[in-house]
């Protein structure tokens, strides 16, 4: 084998201690507990400090990945956090939800057999670590340009956007929908994969920064870009109000009570903490068995949060199989030892209603993988006569989501592709409209966290050398 | 935070506020709601604006005590502040001079139809409103109503006040009469349901504004869907308004009892009225 040289130490990763699945399954606490200073040091010390390193170039953002490892390495954890947030403006956040297995640790070097630098434990690390040590650093105040930008939607390409225009000098406001800043981070994580005090932490880093936050404020109603541009006095805006609106299957029974979206139910959960009911007002149907339909990590959040709710038994249902699956890996994990039931290569064909309008059961066919489609992945095909029912009371399809049209359809000069998606420039995140500029899930539809980190960075680049020349160009064209 | 400016008790359960919030009331427009919550631990639900002064910077809403939420917001003062106010959502009201017209508001409904009624009003309809409620004692807004409609007819379940029916009966003969060509209702779905098998079998097309539970209200949850014309759409994003021949309200009403058994587990009471 190779790399024999290296002492065996360098092949296997220093575990992250969890909460035991058991306990867990009935609590909304964090699962991993995150290294100590010594784990960390340890699991980067496999770090080789490759001269061209690959997980790098797996890192949407291109995060200095040997630099900041060195640095935990020789125990400058602080120095380590400030190396990553060159790149990376939430790296409490992406240590905990990037699809590592896909991106950095993907293409790390150890990475044959599992055995890579656990990048995203250590990102984790120093992030916390400084966040604990109360010594955040907020950089020096800009000198002031007296440009005003407006940022719309506060999810984490909102977030890293507004942080980079008020770094750049900008006076920036973020308008926000609901009435907590953080996009999916609040709304659809749960609590025990991303704490939201994690997600607060940098919410108030941002505020530091000197970005005026404004919830409850849904632009294209309460004022129109038009009017931010115009009477305003903003200069350019950024739309990032992510994708939002929830599939549904189309099947017979999909109104019954007790079916309701992932995203419902993540909100009841996590936005409102229905959890906390009847401390917190907004109620949710806990479920004695409940279903989930979909394979991505809406899905196993949503079956993860049912199970902690007191659910008996949480089928997940998907009608692939379980290589196909886009959710995390670790999430994967995670849900199996919690004991969910995965039922693969399984599709709903309707729900049962009860005799009273609530669901009692869902009927399912099984499926076999046959050709590849367009995406890459081997076609489902129903096998006539598997048919089969499980009994369930809450049922919660988790499909994915299309382009809301809230804000869009009130901006009639906005080019958007035929599923509703706002198109731009590439590089610098313009739109057909000249000020108007977008990222994020709007832009590609469901996407990840860091890629809309990386759009709201990038854009951020695009607006202040807008404000610099005043220079708009779309589609190759001057506008 | 948004401060009440005034509050006036118009029945037992009914109350109203006038709340300061000068960038919602620039762009309130008939038929739009806000939701609010009245707390951190607080729950967000939907009110219809059923009145806003620009110039003073306020919307009106007027809202019964069904339940947590509504009951706590009746302990709200003037000068209180309420944590969230977010609005105006969900599309305008069709407003046109379609020619005769009929208003109906039913309970608490009588608010929401107000501004529309004083739309349509004020664009040349001819307005015959009708309002109605289960007894006098819990009638309010009848005077307002009146100064924007033509004709205006109450009805009462009990009798206590105007002709005792609901108010299906004054409506089904007006129907019967003469050319009406469009009716708006707004009040309890099942009043809305009734009226519109009424308007039904005259063929007049008939607008209804669908209080279903809503979440976010900004067409990110499907919390709020509904059937229209065989097709889910959501009230929030889509509505509220649709047209009531095309509505599933038998539906509508079997969600709207979806978290009773938990809205009843945290009252701490095992008896509580319908929605609006
Ligand atoms: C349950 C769930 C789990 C996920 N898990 C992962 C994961 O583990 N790892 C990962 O990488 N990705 C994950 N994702 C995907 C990831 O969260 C998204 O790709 C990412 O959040 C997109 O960021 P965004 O900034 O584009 O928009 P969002 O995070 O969607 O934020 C958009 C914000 O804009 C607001 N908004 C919308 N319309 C308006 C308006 N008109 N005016 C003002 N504000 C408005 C919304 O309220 C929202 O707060 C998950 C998604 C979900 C739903
Ligand atoms: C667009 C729209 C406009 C509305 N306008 C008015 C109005 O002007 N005045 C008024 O009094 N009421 C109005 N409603 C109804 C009002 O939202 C509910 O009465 C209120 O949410 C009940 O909350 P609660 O906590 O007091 O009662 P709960 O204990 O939550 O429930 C009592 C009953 O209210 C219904 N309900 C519960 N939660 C919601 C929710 N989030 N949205 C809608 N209904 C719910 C349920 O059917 C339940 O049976 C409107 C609803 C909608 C959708
Ligand atoms: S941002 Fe995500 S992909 Fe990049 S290094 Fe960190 S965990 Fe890996
Ligand atoms: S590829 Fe792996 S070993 Fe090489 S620098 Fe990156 S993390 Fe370290
Ligand atoms: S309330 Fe969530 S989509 Fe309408």
């Amino acid at each position: 084998m190779e790399l024999r040289t290296e002492t065996n130490k360098t092949k296997v990763r220093v575990p992250m201690r969890e909460q035991p699945p058991q306990e867990r399954a009935r609590n909304f606490l964090e699962v991993p507990y995150g290294y100590t200073p010594d784990e960390a040091v340890e699991e980067a010390s496999r770090c080789l400090s490759c001269k061209n390193p690959p997980c790098r170039g797996g890192c949407p953002v291109e995060v200095d990945i040997p630099g900041f490892i060195s640095l935990v390495k020789d125990k400058k954890f602080a120095e380590a956090s400030y190396r990553v947030k060159e790149k990376n403006a939430l790296p409490a956040v992406s240590g905990r939800v990037c699809p590592q297995e896909a991106q950095c640790e993907g293409h790390c070097l150890l990475g044959k057999k599992g055995m890579a630098v656990s990048i995203g434990n250590l990102e984790r690390f120093v992030a916390d670590l400084e966040a604990e040590s109360g010594e955040v650093r907020v950089p020096e105040k800009p000198k002031p340009t007296g440009r005003k930008v407006a940022v719309i939607g506060s999810g984490p390409g909102g977030l890293t956007c507004a942080a980079d225009l008020a770094k750049y000098g900008h006076q920036v406001t973020l308008f926000e929908a609901l009435h907590k800043p953080g996009g999916v981070l609040i709304y659809g994580i749960p609590e025990f994969r991303l704490p939201k005090s994690v997600v607060e932490r940098e919410v108030e880093y941002i505020s530091k920064l000197g970005v005026e936050f404004i919830p409850n404020a849904v632009i294209g109603r309460l004022y129109t870009i038009d009017e931010l541009l115009d009477e305003h006095g903003y200069e350019a805006c950024f739309v990032c109000i992510g994708a939002g609106l929830p599939m549904f299957l189309g099947i017979p029974g999909e109104n019954l009570n007790g079916v309701c979206s992932a995203n419902e139910f993540l909100t009841r959960a996590n936005l409102m903490k229905a959890y906390l009911f009847p401390g917190y007002d907004t109620p949710i149907k806990a479920g004695k068995r409940v279903a989930v339909l979909g394979g991505g990590n809406v899905a196993m959040d949503a079956a993860r949060v049912a199970l902690r709710l007191g659910a008996e038994k949480v089928y997940l249902i998907y009608r692939r199989s379980e290589n196909e699956m886009p959710a995390r890996k670790a999430e994967v994990h995670h849900a199996h030892e919690e004991g969910i039931e995965f039922l693969f290569l399984t599709n709903p064909t309707r729900f049962i209603d009860d005799g009273k309008g609530n669901v009692c059961g869902v009927e399912c066919i099984k499926m076999e993988l046959g050709e590849t489609d367009a995406s890459g992945r081997r076609k489902p095909i129903p096998m006539k006569g598997s048919e089969f029912q499980v009994e369930i009371d809450v049922a919660i399809p988790a499909l994915g989501t299309r382009a809301n049209p809230i804000l869009t359809q009130t901006v009639p000069d906005l080019a958007v592709n035929k599923s509703g998606y706002i198109v731009v420039d590439g590089e610098t995140g313009m739109t057909s409209k000249r000020g108007v500029f977008a990222g994020g899930d709007i832009v590609t539809g469901s996407a990840t966290v860091i890629l809309a980190m990386g759009a709201g960075r990038k854009t951020a680049k695009g607006i202040n050398e807008y404000l610099k020349w005043k220079h708009w160009e779309f589609n190759g064209q001057c506008i | 935070m948004f401060k009440i400016l005034k509050k006036e008790e118009l029945s037992e359960h009914i109350t109203l506020f006038e709340i300061g919030a000068k960038d919602i009331a620039r762009k309130a427009k008939p038929g739009n709601f806000f939701m609010l919550r009245t707390h951190e631990q607080g729950e967000r639900v939907p009110l219809t604006i059923a009145d806003f002064d620009r110039d003073r910077g306020t919307i009106t809403t007027v809202f019964q005590k069904v339940g947590k939420t509504t009951h706590h917001l009746g302990t709200f003062n003037e000068g209180d502040h309420i944590a969230d106010v977010v609005g105006p959502l969900g599309n305008d009201s069709h407003i046109e001079n379609f020619g005769n017209v009929v208003c109906v508001g039913g309970g608490v409904g009588i608010a929401p139809v107000y501004p529309i009624t004083r739309a349509l009003k004020s664009v040349g309809n001819k307005v015959t409103s009708i309002i109605g409620a289960r007894s006098k004692s819990i009638l309010f807004w009848e005077e307002k109503m009146r100064s924007v409609s033509d004709d205006l007819l109450v009805a009462t379940d009990d009798g206590s006040y105007g002709t005792k029916a609901t108010v299906t009966v004054p409506l089904d003969e007006i129907l019967s009469r003469g050319k009406v060509d469009r009716v708006v209702a707004i009040g309890p779905a099942v009043m809305m349901k009734f009226v519109c098998s009424t308007t039904e079998k005259y063929n007049v097309k008939t607008v209804v504004s669908l209080n279903s539970i809503m979440i976010d209200a900004t067409g990110m949850c499907g919390g709020c869907r509904v059937t229209v014309g065989g097709e889910t759409k959501f009230t929030c994003v889509d509505g509220p308004e649709f047209d009531g021949h095309e509505v599933d309200f038998d539906l509508l009403m079997k969600r709207l009892q979806t978290y009773i058994p938990e809205e009843r587990s945290a009252m701490g009471c095992g008896e509580k009225n319908g929605g609006h």
